[in-house]
């Protein structure tokens, strides 16, 4: 009989919240507490240090969370959480950095941060919360809502077509990419503790709805209905009567959807200036290859 | 082979170098550790030396992707208790304007090199403008305090770079290095040796309890402590108006006095921060106030001027912003009149009508990529000292 640890059991939220902050700003049924209770036990089980957890966040209702969490903090401008982390990162190897965005923060407006993210590499984990709106500033289109849903900015129905993140998040060279909704807690803990463990840049996109203002506008129910929708994209047939969207269609994959093995951005640059002030004649891209030739 | 190429190296410290040059090595020196750049005309020489000369001091240069990711990762290394530089110009400088509102807001040290260039727009990226002195001060949105040093030299861009790490470091604050393009690409021997005291200032860290550590209260000075991540401390970093404890507030007291604190936090740390040169001023008619290559003509100017018998000085702001006022007013008290060249439309000129109040002051405004000479400086210094003779 293999033992099991509850790790649940030992994981207690109130642990790593700022209790000075509580009670939170979220509206009832957001979906985001979810996915900030998945990363507070993700960091638990990872066993990471408080102290060495530099969280950093963009602006927008995904935006506020970092404000929730007893870490060191970063709240800063609008789309640019990845980048101002680029810079805490590399200059800061010791510390274990977390970016939480949304989707119009991290695909929009920081739209050409996460691309190069992906494509340097560094170590990183980022945290996309997806409920398909701009929520804080009252309900309007976002690059991932889905076509024809009706947001204050597309009163005739979305026309335009949404981004798939984690299939933009591969393309532009992520080495960790993957996908879940809040839908299924232990299971989103599992996939951000991988993305958290993975020696590089990880991407995770969290599904997570926002009830007040999308589902109320597309009249999609309650909070637990729209959180059953999530749960119909992987057993369809449990409820075929769901509004169908090309985002949230059944065939969505969740999950790891990408891991690689390739040389992490930091280390590598780290490895080439030592080697200069060692007197050899190194570039970072010469270190590159040699790190994946061994 | 000149001179100082013959001169033993292990002799001197005399160097042949370019603004932007200087401007690395100063970097460097000032225990700069933390580069993040995007290339832009006139200003990349600034990253591509410190990207060979970060390396070797084990610190790191990152070519961004783009301007406003630069500056957000210069603002995200000081976070992390690393000081940080970041080069570009015009263009560039408007796209970080917000983030650099950011560091002036939550009072993160970082040094920003502005080399200008011809505007508006894309305007001449190869020609000299002075046209950055009002968007310097003034391009983030609301109220917020910067510091803006403009050097006229390349051994003064060498110091200066000390100093304005020296003053992000000890004010808590962002500082532009403001430069044109002419003294960004001039080359002249520059001697490193005498100013290497200058610059090791260190922000003031966090010590004590976390408990009771409040990020944004201050004692005498002014300035908050910061605390470095990995301390112990876990505190939170926002743009949003916050109060003493680093948590957003509303609260219109709490916004009064923590954002009050912010817009006076220079004030007694002026006697560091001021800075400014006088050149023959003392017996002057007409005195003229000019930065960067608008001051080198009006230095060559004074010679001119005196030869043809007019008195003309030069009072040179080194630290633009806060503009040294006191001493503008003191300096120009026996001067008939006040001219101001500068390759601009009318920027300085607006600062100095506004300090002198009913003083006489006139202006060369060019904007043409052309710096202004010696002699066209002589010349309208003549003709006030004309007009100021005659009343």
């Amino acid at each position: 009989m293999t033992m099991m640890v509850d790790s649940a059991a030992e994981f207690d939220v109130r642990d790593y919240l700022r209790k000075e902050m509580m009670p939170h700003f979220l509206c009832p049924g957001c979906g985001h507490g979810i996915a900030l209770r998945a990363l507070l036990w993700a960091i638990h089980e990872l066993g990471i240090d408080k102290d060495k957890l530099a969280v950093v966040s963009g602006i927008g209702c995904a935006g506020r969370l970092s404000a929730y969490i007893d870490a060191n903090t970063f709240h800063v401008t609008h789309g640019r959480p990845l980048a101002y982390a680029t810079g805490l990162a590399l200059a800061r190897p010791d510390l274990h950095v977390v970016v939480i965005t949304g989707d119009g923060d991290c695909l929009a407006i920081g739209g050409n941060h996460l691309i190069h993210a992906c494509r340097r590499n560094l170590k990183l984990t980022c945290l996309m919360l997806n409920n398909e709106v701009y929520g804080m500033t009252g309900g309007q289109v976002s690059p991932t809502t889905s076509e024809t849903r009706l947001t204050s900015t597309t009163p005739l129905g979305n026309a335009e077509p949404h981004f798939d993140a984690c299939a933009l998040a591969a393309a532009a060279g992520a080495s960790f990419v993957g996908r879940e909704g809040t839908r299924h807690v232990p299971r989103l803990k599992e996939l951000i503790r991988a993305g958290l463990a993975h020696p590089g840049f990880a991407f995770v996109e969290v599904l997570s709805d926002c009830t007040e203002i999308f589902g109320r506008k597309n009249e999609l129910g309650s909070s637990p209905e729209m959180i059953m929708r999530q749960k119909s994209d992987l057993r369809p047939s449990a409820y075929r009567d769901t509004v169908d969207t090309p985002f949230r269609a059944n065939t969505l994959p969740t999950g790891v959807l990408t891991k690689t093995e390739r040389a992490e951005y930091g280390a590598a640059y780290r490895k080439a200036a030592a080697a200069q002030r060692a007197g050899k004649a190194a570039k970072v891209g010469a270190a590159t290859r040699n790190r994946e030739k061994a | 082979m000149n001179a100082v190429d013959k001169m033993p190296r292990a002799q001197t410290r005399l160097r042949l170098l370019s603004g932007n040059h200087a401007c690395a090595l100063g970097a460097v020196a000032a225990g700069c550790r933390f580069f993040a750049g995007y290339p832009i005309t006139p200003s990349s020489e600034v990253a591509e030396r410190l990207s060979r000369l970060l390396p070797e001091v084990d610190g790191v240069f990152v070519q961004m992707e783009d301007e406003i990711a630069s500056i957000a990762a210069v603002i995200g290394a000081s976070m992390g208790g690393v000081k940080a530089l970041t080069a570009t110009s015009g263009p560039g400088f408007s796209l970080k304007q917000e983030n650099i509102g950011y560091a002036a807001g939550a009072e993160i040290p970082c040094v920003i090199v502005n080399v200008m260039r011809g505007g508006p727009s894309t305007g001449m990226p190869t020609r000299p403008a002075q046209g950055d002195i009002m968007q310097s001060r003034w391009g983030s949105h609301g109220d917020y305090p910067i510091i803006v040093l403009a050097p006229a030299s390349v051994r003064e861009i060498y110091t200066e770079t000390l100093r304005a790490f020296d003053l992000a470091e000890t004010c808590r604050t962002p500082v532009v290095l403001l430069y044109d393009q002419v003294i960004a690409q001039l080359t002249e021997t520059v001697e490193l040796a005498d100013h290497h005291g200058a610059g090791h200032a260190e922000r003031k860290w966090a010590s004590g309890p976390s408990a009771s550590y409040q990020p944004y209260a201050t004692g005498e000075d002014g300035i908050p402590a910061m605390s470095r991540p990995g301390a112990g401390y876990r505190v939170h970093t926002t743009g949003l108006n916050h109060a003493e404890n680093g948590f957003p507030t509303q609260n219109p007291e709490a916004v009064a006095r923590n954002l009050g604190r912010l817009l006076t936090k220079f004030d007694r740390h002026r006697a560091a921060i001021d800075s400014w040169e006088t050149l023959a001023c003392e017996d002057a008619e007409v005195i003229a106030v000019a930065i960067g290559i608008s001051a080198r003509a009006a230095t060559r100017a004074i010679d001119i001027a005196r030869a043809n018998g007019v008195r003309l000085g030069l009072f040179r702001p080194i630290t633009l912003w806060p503009f040294p006022e006191q001493a503008l007013r003191e300096t120009t008290k026996k001067a008939r009149a006040v001219l101001v060249p500068e390759m601009n439309a009318g920027q300085l000129s607006l600062e100095v009508e506004r300090i002198l109040g009913g003083k006489r002051v006139d202006a060369i405004h060019r904007y043409n990529g052309e710096p202004i000479t010696p002699e066209e400086i002589a010349q309208r210094a003549a003709s006030l000292a004309k007009e100021g003779r005659s009343k």
